[in-house]
This record gives structure tokens, sequence and C-alpha cells, in this order.
């Protein structure tokens, strides 16, 4: 075990990776000689050469098909965002190409795929440059979506996409990049899709959360407890395949959920959730379920309004604490 | 090309390959008209875009490559799936929706594959294929094959996006595709100068791709400068773009009429009569003794027969499983968490 950036954590990965699977090769615009957008793929030229590293032209359409296509003769892509932002000139490729070629042609071609780069707001970057992304994709079945939120998971869940045999998008975050934490040694260290993570174990409400949200759900827990409100976070860690089997088990202990997100409510992962636990846990509830998201407008770049608009550990409270009726 | 060098290869080329071209049209005809009639009488349903007019494309890009080369295209490409090798009882249940199908009925007319002999599909996004043959020919360069990938397009697709980002990353990396458009002058019913202030042969010119004009509705001369453009890739030549001019004699989908707003019906029957690339082939060989009107008749009958039996076969397979629907949504079904969220028990 040793302790070391999320950053590095995704490094390791990719170069694990990639020496055990000559098929595996990164593709992005800044990959190679600039070492990333955000230095994740460090030293990884200098390693594999540019042929399985591979700097790109601005082209987000362009290349997106390209790893669609390369994945379609059976090599392993791992196409890199420089951000989500960025990824809506290539849905197309997503939605049209990679997440339905398995079922529109009869299972003959299929799309492994990692496609990966960080999402949601880091700080003061206006609209074009802050959103959450995972709802968009989250959408379409076919596509596989991932949001790991410690360095931990970061390594064991991008091991584990890359040998995943359907496009996995992969959803890192600008504001984790720098975040230390231990970190299991062994190329085997391997974290399954669509098994959520407890954070913290409490018995009076489930907060249920993924990404860089759960570090604003853990400090909203450490405040409830001095008010004395236990919670159970609950890092959901994968969206598709999502674990609902943990997400029962938790409200079925705590009969009341909040559910937060990054993103904006309208068709979120929250709503979800929310639809979920009204299926199947209706008997289990003795609130109704709320949700904590983003504010309904596009992020503004003002440091007072943008604060406001995000999802906070205040407004996860005060929920938390609604739905506890105290 | 040139008018002489297309001449001299023409008169090249044998006998027997040209009996194979023309049987491939016949067949790709017939097909085609099969599909329309099965489509009239709602055996075939949704969007249906037929290749009638165009199948010296089929016959003469694809008849040069070998099984191991790829080819993907548009949704106006059953006669291209059957010109790379997949059958076409497979191909005409995937258009009646059977199990048996190509895509076991869930693809449709316009989702062709035949990935077993390197035809990667049809699809349905004007553009969206130029992506997908750029990663084709990215893992052939991947591995070091020497196989080559032809992309057909459409006119209309020059415009898009994809078609420039495509070109010029196959450029800079001098990969292994070949750009074919199959430049039938109409994308549904817009004429191509209206929306391009360029000829279709100065589409490449930006990205340094060299481009080639090609008689798309004379199929010797397609096959011939074809085969050479092949060749030519195969050794590493780069990405090439082909302005393979052809026309369309039937509407741009089955929904379309012949002729209407867009083109007069004195075009299209000036084409049909004049530029049909089924009696241009058959009447060269006419002239040059190589083939009577009764061994026409004969090989007509013969293609008449194989697709008879595709559709009989089409008609009497059986419809896919409710089941199957989820069968290939994912490749990989994770043990743990859940995938579909429906909530349908099937
Ligand atoms: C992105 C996109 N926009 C619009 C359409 C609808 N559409 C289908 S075919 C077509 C015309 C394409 O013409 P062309 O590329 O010349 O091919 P052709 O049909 O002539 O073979 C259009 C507009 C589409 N399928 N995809
Ligand atoms: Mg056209």
């Amino acid at each position: 075990m040793a302790e070391i950036t999320y950053r590095d954590a995704l490094n390791q990965a990719l170069v694990e990776e990639m020496e055990r699977d000559e098929s595996v090769f990164l593709l992005g615009e800044e990959v190679a000689e600039y070492d990333g957008a955000y230095k994740v793929s460090k030293g990884l030229l200098e390693r594999f050469g540019d042929k399985r590293v591979v700097d790109t032209p601005i082209s987000e359409l362009g290349f997106t098909g390209l790893g669609v296509g390369a994945a379609m003769v059976g090599l392993r892509p791992v196409v890199e965002f420089m951000t989500f932002n960025f990824s809506f000139l290539a849905i197309d490729q997503l939605i049209n190409s990679a997440a339905k070629m398995g079922s529109m042609s009869g299972g003959q071609v299929t799309a492994p795929m990692v496609l990966r780069g960080p999402s949601g707001a880091a700080l003061q970057l206006g609209s074009q440059h802050s959103q959450a992304c995972e709802a968009w994709y989250l959408h379409a079945p076919g596509l596989k979506v991932v949001t790991p939120g410690t360095p931990a998971d970061a390594k064991g869940l991008l091991k584990t996409a890359i040998r995943d045999n359907d496009p996995v998008v992969f959803m890192e975050s600008e504001l984790l990049y720098n975040l230390k934490g231990e970190v299991p040694d062994g190329e085997e260290f391997l974290i399954p899709l669509g098994v959520a993570d407890l954070k913290r174990e409490g018995g009076d409400v489930s907060i249920i959360t993924h990404g860089q949200m759960i570090h604003v759900a853990l400090r909203a827990a450490d405040q409830l407890a001095k008010k004395g409100l236990e919670a159970d976070v609950l890092d959901l860690r994968s969206l598709r395949p999502l674990d609902v089997e943990s997400i029962l088990e938790s409200v079925a202990k705590t009969n009341r959920a909040v559910c937060l997100e990054e993103g904006w409510s309208y068709g979120g992962v929250g709503a979800q959730v929310t639809s979920i636990l009204m299926e199947e846990a209706f008997d289990d509830l003795d609130a109704p379920v709320l949700r904590v998201t983003q504010a309904d407008v596009p992020m503004p770049y003002n440091k007072r309004l943008e604060a406001w608009a995000k999802p906070n550990v205040a407004r996860l409270v005060e929920a938390c604490e609604k739905v506890c009726y105290v | 090309m040139s008018e002489l060098s297309k001449k001299t290869r023409k008169n090249s080329l044998d006998k027997e390959k040209m009996i194979e071209l023309l049987k491939r049209m016949l067949l790709y005809r017939r097909f085609e008209e099969k599909a329309g009639e099965s489509y009239a009488i709602g055996k075939i349903g949704g969007f249906c875009h037929l290749h009638i007019g165009q199948e010296a494309v089929a016959a003469g890009c694809i008849a040069p490559l070998r099984k191991e080369d790829y080819v993907i295209g548009t949704y106006r490409e059953h006669t291209q799936a059957l010109a790379k090798g997949v059958a076409p009882e497979a191909v005409m249940a995937e258009l009646y929706g059977k199990a048996p199908g190509t895509s076991g009925g869930l693809g449709g007319s316009m989702h062709i594959f035949g990935s077993d002999v390197g035809f990667m599909g049809g699809h349905g996004i004007v553009g969206g294929q130029l992506a997908l043959a750029l990663g084709i020919a990215w893992g052939i360069h991947y591995r070091g094959g020497d196989q080559v990938c032809v992309c057909f397009l459409g006119d209309a697709a020059v415009n898009q996006g994809a078609f420039h980002e495509s070109l010029n990353m196959a450029a800079i990396w001098n990969l292994p595709v070949i750009y074919a458009v199959e430049n039938n002058a109409y994308g549904m019913g817009t004429k191509f100068s209206r929306v391009s202030e360029t000829e279709m042969s100065q589409k490449s010119a930006s990205h340094g791709v060299p481009a080639r004009i090609i008689d798309g509705q004379d199929v010797v001369s397609t096959y011939t400068d074809f085969t050479e453009i092949v060749e030519e890739v195969r050794q590493g030549a780069g990405p090439q773009f082909v302005d393979v001019q052809c026309y369309r004699f039937k509407g741009h989908s089955m929904s379309d009429p012949v002729s209407g707003t867009y083109r007069s019906k004195k075009e299209v029957e000036d084409k049909t009569e004049n530029a049909d690339p089924i009696t241009t082939l058959a009447d060269q060989m006419f002239d040059s003794a190589l083939l009577t009107p009764e061994e026409l008749k004969e090989m007509d009958m013969e293609a008449r027969e194989i697709i008879r039996r595709a559709e009989a076969f089409a008609e009497s397979a059986p419809e896919p499983d409710t089941k199957s629907l989820y069968d290939n949504v994912y490749s990989e079904i994770n043990p743990n968490g859940r995938l579909f969220f429906d909530g349908r028990v099937i």
C-alpha cells in the first residue's frame, strides 16, 4: 500500500494495462509530448512510443470515431478527452456508434474501449468548462459509466474499465487529481464495476452519491454527526452498472435517502435512484427522497454565485435534516 | 486517370473477369429489385435505400479487394455487403427483420454487417462511418498489416466535419484508407452544386490526400482504376480520395419518388437509357464478341434464381425472440450491479 495522488493512480493503471496488453493504446489531445493536459499520461510516450501514445489534432468527433473503429477491429483504445465538456463534439460517435455497435450488428462487432477525462466543475471556469456530464451518457444503453472519487478507486476502476468488453465512459475530476490516498499495490488490483462502496456507516439517513461529491458528503456527515444524526455515505462508484442492491440495503436500514450529485437535477442520477427507491423500496421509506444538485443554471463565473450554484455541504445537511424531520 | 490509360486497361481486362463483373452486377440489380418489391408489399419496413443504377460501384470497387480487406459504408449498402461476400439469404433475412438476418433482425436495411468477411457495417448517420474507417485503418497500421479499408460515402457527406477530420488524420498518419465517394450528384433532393462551392475532386486537396475521378457507370474502368488504387495503398501510398461518378436510378429511399421537383423525369430517363452499368458492359462484350444475348439471359436467370431463394429463405425464416433484444446491447454483463432499468420481465 502506498500513498499516491489520484493522478498517479490513473497513470499507474494506464502503464500496467499497456504493459499487460499490447492492444491497449492511448490517444487524445496533448497526451503524448505534453504529458497530458492534466499530466495523467506523464512519461507514457517515452515508455511506449508514439504508436501507443498518440497526440491527435483537436478533432474530438474524428479521434473518438478512430477509437470506436479501432475497437471494432480488436484493439482496446483509451480515448482521453481533455475535459468531458469537449466530448459533446464526439457525442455522435459515443451514442450512435459505440453504444449501438453490438446491438445493431447482432453481436458481430463490439467496441471495447475507455473514454476518459475530467468531468464536472473546477473553480471559476465558467459555463462551458464547468459541467457534470454523466447524465448525457447514462441515458444510452450500451455504454457503461464509471466515476471514481478516490485514488484507489481511480486505479482499480480504470484497470477494470480497460479490461471490460464494452465502451466505458470514465469520468475523473479536475479537483481530485492532486488528492492523495492509499492505493493497494499489485497489478491485479481490480475493482469490479457495479459495486458501490459504503464510505461511512450511520443509521439515520442514506446519502447516495458518486465521484467528487463523495467528499462533500463526508464533510456533511461529520457535521450531521455533531448534531446527533448518523449518515450512511454510499459512493456508487459505477453508475451503469449500478449497485442497486447496496442502495436498497442502506435505505432498508435508514428509511431515509438524500441523493447528492454535481449535475443538474432534470433527468439526473438522483432522479434515477429516486425512481428505483419508489419502485423497489416504497415500504421502507419514512420520508420523501430528496435530491441535492447543481442549480438549474449554466455555471456562473462569479465566485460567490458559483459557490451558490454548486451543491454544497450546507444544502446537503439541510436536506438530511429535512428527511429526518429535525 | 487519362482517357487513354483508361482505354488500354479496358482492353486488358480478360473475358473471365468481365463475366464475373457482369454476374455480380446482375445479382445486385435483382437483389435490389426484389427488395423494392418486398418493400412495396410491406415485407420490408423502415427506410430502404436502393443501389439500383450504382451496381458498377459495388462491383468495381469491391471485386479488387481481398477477404481480409475491410469495407465500411452507409445506409445504401445492401449490394456492397453482397460484394464483400455476405450471403444474399442473410442480407434479405435482415431486411425482413428475421432471426437469421445478419444482425438477427435488429439492424435492418441500414445496418448490414459481415465482420467475418470484413464488411464493417452500414451506418446511418451521414459522415459517421468516416470516423470509424479511420479507426479500422488505424488498426491495420497498428498491427503492421497490408490490408486496406475502403470507406464508401455519399456526395453529401463531404460537407460533414467528420469527413475533414478523418481525411486529415488519415493523411498525417499515412493510413491505408480509400475514401470512395459514390457521387450520384444528389443528397436526397439536394444537388451537390447547390451545397458546395467547389468541385468534388477538390475536396481532399487541403488535406494533401490525392484525388482521382472514376467513371462509376462503367464497371470495367471502375474495376481497373480501383485495382490500381488498392495496390498503391497496399504498398503504403497512404489515404486516397476517389470521386466515383455515378447515378441513382430510383428515389433516395423507397418513400421517395424516382423523379420530382429536384430532378426531371427526362434526366432520369436519359441516364437509365444511356448509362445503365449492366447494359453498358453487356454491349461492350457483345461488340467484342465476348458474350451472346443467350448467355446474358442465362446469367440473368441464374441471378434471379439466387435472389428467389434468398427471398424464400427470408420469408420462411423465424422471427427473432423478444429475449434476443437484450443479447448484444452489452457484450459483457458484469456480475455486479444493474445494467437495464426498464423493469421489463421477459
Ligand atoms: C447526420 C445526418 N443528417 C441527416 C441525415 C438524413 N439523410 C439521410 S441520407 C441523406 C442524404 C445523403 O446523401 P449522400 O451522402 O449524397 O448519399 P446518397 O443517399 O446519395 O447515397 C440525408 C440528409 C442523416 N442520416 N444523418
Ligand atoms: Mg448522393
